[in-house]
């Protein structure tokens, strides 16, 4: 008992309040990024695992491109451009050579993994915001937070216009019902290629403000990233609808979508602050999605399962049996 | 309208499985037509809808939709001049989005997308109209998810995406097989209505004898992936589902209708 009373007494209150602005940055920081999957998994129910490779090149971009002079406004357009360059890529091996999903995505990943240790020239590289006009950085968390969010709004706001689009619908159609879609003269290739890269794209933008916001790009920065972002996805999906119901709208849901995301990164700050070992983060975010993925399949199958059956026509034999004697 | 030239399709060709569906298939609708199609299972009914549609490319053969050879066309771009529905009530609509967008998407069927608004206001009020006309209530549940709806009201639903611009020949694939009689019905009478309103072109495959002969002014009957026979006019209102069975086993060889569903719904 010694043990665990001196493991609860070294828990520091104050020390997890400290944490919880830069959590906060960085949970808004991976909602942008999540709100690209959100388009990939949800919008177009295509796994895209690109995005772990397009993250990190966003990163990289923007701080080869600062370190080169250019103004960082730029940086973040070319950042933007070369992760659609990077949805573009797994759209054509998915639709033109007809790769499954998952496989064109992880060929992408893989290729990109390359391709950004050849933007950097080396695995990481460090901007300072001491020598660079940054967007956002954790030396000001709380500018950071309030940085993060007008992109987020501003992104969200834009997905909310394109998706309501004749454009937007036709590719919501595409992943719904793709066997309807083109009876109605959607060219469903195309559909999924835009869709594609408009979501690498917001993951690369979401790379280069993550990279600003640390002060550095490192070429492992966007491991597990898909992860992370089904996370968000998902959390702030189940959140939502048990909030609002029947009445979860699309912006609501893009807006969850980040809520998801600041969820996730407080929770990985509490686990952090009951000192688990930093070792085995992946573990929990891993328990931590498979939680709340199988969170909405059990609350269905608790209404309909064979076993409850078999429970409840065993009650209403006994009570006949009672009944009869 | 719709001209189908010596069209072949062997399905899994080289393999234990190879079908051949579509055999030197002939067939030219006129403007107006209402041609309804029987046939046994594997007769090539869907087959030729498919083809019609470009679902794939067939093997050999012309397909011409008005004075326009659509053979090289894929399928989304081919969509412009023909609506579809389906046998199953969930694949001629989007679940997740609302009637009124499913309606919109349809409206735009073979423009351009743009990046204008998805739904405009005027076209709330027309799509209003168009289903208050259908007396199923949707009217006042345009913004409801199509999933919500049942399969005969999705099937209307269909039926009015299919023609809500009028299409060079509308193509019904047993539209009304996964509905209960009663809906069924109220679905086929719709359909006629559409189709004699608008004047529209159109290719019904059934495989309710009744309604072949009830309805439409031509009936075609299939055989291993031809058409063995093809009757019009007065010669077809004057037609009893007892001659068909016969015209059938006689052009198809002594071969029973195999088709369960055909005998039962005599």
């Amino acid at each position: 008992m010694d043990f665990l009373s001196e493991y609860f007494s070294s828990l520091d209150p104050a020390a997890f309040v400290q944490a919880l602005p830069g959590n906060i940055a960085q949970g808004v920081l991976w909602g942008i990024m999540a709100l690209g999957v959100y388009i990939t998994y949800k919008i177009l129910n295509f796994a895209d695992l690109t995005v772990d490779g397009s993250f990190a090149t966003g990163g990289a971009v923007t701080a080869m491109m600062l370190l080169s002079g250019a103004p960082i406004w730029l940086t973040m357009i070319v950042a933007f451009l070369s992760g659609i360059a990077a949805g573009l890529v797994t759209g054509l091996l998915h639709t033109l050579l007809g790769i499954p999903d998952i496989l064109a995505g992880i060929l992408s990943q893989i290729a990109l993994y390359s391709i950004n240790l050849n933007i950097m020239g080396q695995s990481n590289r460090t901007i300072s915001v001491d020598n660079f006009d940054l967007v956002i950085s954790l030396r000001d968390v709380y500018m950071a937070i309030i940085a993060a969010l007008v992109f987020a709004a501003v992104i969200m706001a834009l997905l909310y216009w394109y998706f309501g689009t004749e454009q937007g619908s036709a590719i919501r159609a595409t992943g719904c019902n793709p066997k309807m879609a083109p009876a109605q003269g959607i060219n469903i290739g195309l559909d999924k290629i835009i869709a594609l890269a408009l979501s690498n794209g917001l993951v690369a933008l979401s790379g280069s403000l993550m990279s600003q916001y640390q002060g550095f790009a490192d070429v492992n920065m966007g491991r597990g990233a898909i992860v992370i972002g089904l996370a968000a996805v998902i959390i702030g999906q189940v959140i939502g609808e048990a909030i609002f119901r029947k009445r979860f709208g699309f912006i609501m849901r893009l807006i969850f979508v980040v809520i998801g995301g600041v969820i996730y990164y407080i929770v990985m700050g509490i686990v952090l602050w009951l000192k688990m070992p930093t070792d085995d983060m992946k573990l929990f975010t891993a328990l931590i999605v498979a939680l709340f993925l199988a969170l909405p399949y059990l609350r269905k199958k608790r209404l309909t399962s064979f076993k409850r059956l078999v429970k409840i026509n065993k009650k209403n034999a006994e009570a006949e049996v009672e009944e009869n004697a | 309208m719709l001209e189908i030239k010596n069209v072949f399709k062997t399905f899994n060709k080289g393999t234990i499985n190879e079908k051949v569906a579509l055999n030197g298939l002939n067939l030219k609708l006129n403007e107006g037509d209402f041609c309804t199609v029987i046939g046994g299972n594997g007769a090539g009914k869907s087959t030729m809808l498919n083809a019609v549609s470009g679902v794939w490319p067939v093997d050999k053969g012309m397909i011409w939709l008005g004075d326009k050879d659509v053979t090289g066309l894929p399928e989304y771009k081919r969509a412009k001049y023909l609506g579809r529905v389906f046998q199953d009530p969930m694949m001629g609509t989007v679940a997740d989005m609302e009637i009124i967008e499913n309606l919109a998407i349809a409206a735009r069927r073979g423009k351009k997308r743009s990046l204008r608004w998805g739904v405009t206001k005027a076209e709330r009020e027309q799509y209003r109209e168009m289903l208050a006309e259908f007396d199923l209530g949707l009217e006042n549940r345009m913004s409801s998810k199509v999933g919500l709806l049942s399969g005969g009201q999705r099937q209307a639903i269909t039926l009015l995406m299919a023609t809500i611009q009028k299409p060079q020949v509308l193509l019904l694939d047993e539209h009304t097989a996964a509905l209960d009689p009663k809906t069924a019905a109220k679905v086929l009478e719709l359909s006629d209505k559409i189709i004699d309103e608008n004047k529209l072109t159109a290719l019904m495959v059934t495989h309710n004898m009744h309604d072949a002969i009830a309805h439409g002014n031509r009936l075609i009957m299939m055989n291993n992936g031809k058409i063995i026979y093809d009757v019009s006019g007065e010669e077809k209102k004057k037609l009893k589902t007892s001659d068909l069975l016969e015209k059938f086993s006689l052009a198809s060889g002594g071969e029973e209708l195999d088709n369960d569903r055909m005998l039962l719904s005599e």
